[in-house]
């Protein structure tokens, strides 16, 4: 079974970001792997436990340096890894039709994990490109997952306070929510054996791909400035809350 | 000439959802029309409401054996099916579950440009801003393409009305054999109320303590028709369920007034909530993060002062 998982070198959450001739960031902070992708490793990890031929190849489209997060991935249990190298950062229609093209020459996918949502350019859409692109079902924001029978039963959230039950046949795309599981940290071991696991690397212009119909290009980059100044209300609990209620409906009016 | 623009009115059992006024208004412009696009078969009952804030024809999607329950993928064929007969080639909708689902599917179909949590929208230029890295930036993009998809963060945009007489249509799609298939929807843990579309939401972090701690804000969020979130601490420690975390990897949010008790504010926390209109912060810590970057904020402990808004919002909300 080839269970492939799409993961994503990200700025870490942390990270101070700086804006370079307003329209992209300079890249020279500490970068990891997508949160949300863990979750999404962590679902493959799984299978393996139970489906003993089970494959788990990561795929990334990135520069050179995104090969640290495929070892990330490698070291929390994906068997080996592809690197799409591009030295732009592609928009999804691109980076759809790039992992497709990969997956397609690498083998043949039984089931795609992907995390729901990148925490960089928050897009939330590159699993259902991807479905399209494949023709496979997606399920996405997915907080439990099974599989029998080469079935796949999933719930995803669908409103506040509800949950769907979708069901799916393999091959399918899994779009993992934070809620699916725990991601396990790697062991010093773990770390160490992932260093021998194989990586290889395409040139994503030499993939040949379909020229998408659509763009979504960055025209314009620009801090997001808080200008809040903070007003501390003083005094005793009943008073200070006396005054911030007052404010509240006299002065912003949002009660 | 005409630009069709197609709006996914979203319901619930109460009705339209009260952050949809804020998308509609966003998607009015002078050459404009606009459709709004209904699921639940109740079109005509949402007439009044759906051309006060300027929608011109109301359209009922089912299929020919009737309504459409929720299915993504048999959603999303069926609006590129409506936007193509009605020679659509704008999208609007809230930023939500749904949409979230529906939307990419609709924009992969057409190898169309989709942005989500939008806070703003130029179609004359054929831009849009949105924050990126954590709420650190905000990035205007350019879309190209023939058609265009857009979801708007709830309440950014300030609900106009703008009166005009509406149609009312319906529309017949043709369902094909579906591989996805939903087999129940079910209740899910958690808060009833909306987080991502919640006018007012209160918060606790790390002072809360304990599960059972949580019920003096829900007790006060009552009192203010309020949602309940969380920081990523309280989800950790197993407090609350994952769908009330606000930040980074939980939910973003952006409502009109948010307070945030015991939270200290971490950069992955604001990233979630930075774009409120007010924040209220509660701490003993005057030196918090949350403390020095909010509009108003109380030096006490959450357990003295939840207790006595509560009781003094019953008061105050009742007087009005």
């Amino acid at each position: 079974m080839n269970v492939y998982v799409c993961i994503k070198h990200v700025p870490d959450t942390a990270a101070k970001i700086t804006i370079i001739d307003n329209n992209r960031i300079d890249e020279k902070v500490t970068f990891i792997i997508n949160p949300y992708d863990e979750n999404a490793i962590e679902a493959a990890s799984g299978l393996k436990r139970h489906i003993t031929d089970a494959e788990i190849i990561a795929v990334t489209v990135g520069k050179a340096s995104a090969e640290a997060t495929l070892r990330s991935a490698l070291a929390m249990g994906a068997d080996r890894g592809i690197l799409i190298r591009c030295e732009r950062n592609p928009d999804s229609l691109v980076t759809a039709r790039a992992i497709k093209a990969a997956i397609e020459r690498d083998g043949k996918p039984d089931i795609i994990f992907a995390g729901n949502e990148s925490i960089d350019s928050e897009g939330f859409q590159t699993p259902f490109r991807l479905g399209v692109a494949f023709n496979f079902p997606v399920a996405s924001n997915v907080v439990s997952f099974k599989l029998e029978d080469r079935r796949v039963t999933v719930e995803s959230k669908m409103n506040a306070g509800e949950m769907a039950v979708i069901r799916m046949p393999l091959p399918c795309i899994v779009g993992a929510g934070k809620a699916l599981n725990q991601p396990r940290y790697p062991t010093l071991p773990d770390i160490m054996k992932a260093r021998k696991k194989p990586i290889q690397t395409i040139d994503l212009d030499r993939l040949n791909l379909p020229t998408a119909a659509g763009s979504i290009q960055i025209d314009k980059l620009r801090p997001a400035v808080d200008q809040r100044h903070a007003k501390i209300i003083e005094g005793p609990p009943e008073a200070a809350v006396t005054e911030l209620i007052r404010l509240l409906k006299e002065e912003t009016r949002v009660i | 000439m005409m630009t069709h623009i197609g709006i996914l009115i979203e319901t619930t059992a109460d009705g339209i959802k009260p952050a949809l006024n804020g998308v509609i208004t966003a998607a009015r412009g002078p050459e404009h029309k606009l459709y709004g696009l209904v699921f639940d078969g109740k079109s005509a009952a949402y007439k009044d409401e759906l051309q006060a804030f300027g929608i011109h024809k109301i359209v009922d999607i089912q299929s020919d054996e009737g309504l459409l329950n929720w299915n993504p993928d048999c959603w999303a064929r069926a609006m590129v099916d409506a936007l193509d007969y009605f020679e659509i080639d704008t999208l609007f909708g809230l930023t939500s579950f749904q949409t979230k689902d529906v939307f990419p599917r609709i924009a992969a179909l057409l190898d169309a440009p989709l942005l989500l949590d939008c806070i703003g929208v130029d179609l004359r230029t054929l831009t849009a801003e949105k924050s990126q890295f954590s709420g650190k930036t905000i990035a205007t993009f350019k879309l190209g393409g023939t058609h265009y998809l857009f979801g708007i963060r709830p309440n950014v945009i300030d609900p106009q009305p703008s009166p005009v007489t509406a149609e009312v249509l319906s529309f017949k799609t043709k369902i094909s054999e579906e591989s996805l298939t939903v087999e129940a929807v079910k209740e899910d843990a958690g808060d009833a109320i909306d987080l991502a579309e919640a006018p007012i939401i209160i918060a606790g972090g790390r002072a809360m303590q304990n599960a059972g701690n949580f019920r003096i804000l829900y007790e006060c969020a009552q009192v203010l028709g309020a949602a309940v979130g969380a920081s990523r601490v309280a989800v950790d420690a197993g407090w609350v369920p994952h769908s009330m975390q606000v930040g980074q990897t939980g939910t973003t949010v952006s409502p009109n007034l948010y307070i945030a008790c015991g939270i200290s504010g971490s950069v992955q926390h604001f990233a979630g909530m930075k774009t409120a209109q007010v924040i209220v912060a509660i701490n003993t810590d005057p030196q918090a993060a949350m403390m020095q970057n909010c509009d108003y904020g109380i030096v006490g402990d959450l357990f003295d002062v939840i207790p006595i808004l509560t009781r003094r919002l019953k008061s105050a909300l009742n007087d009005k």
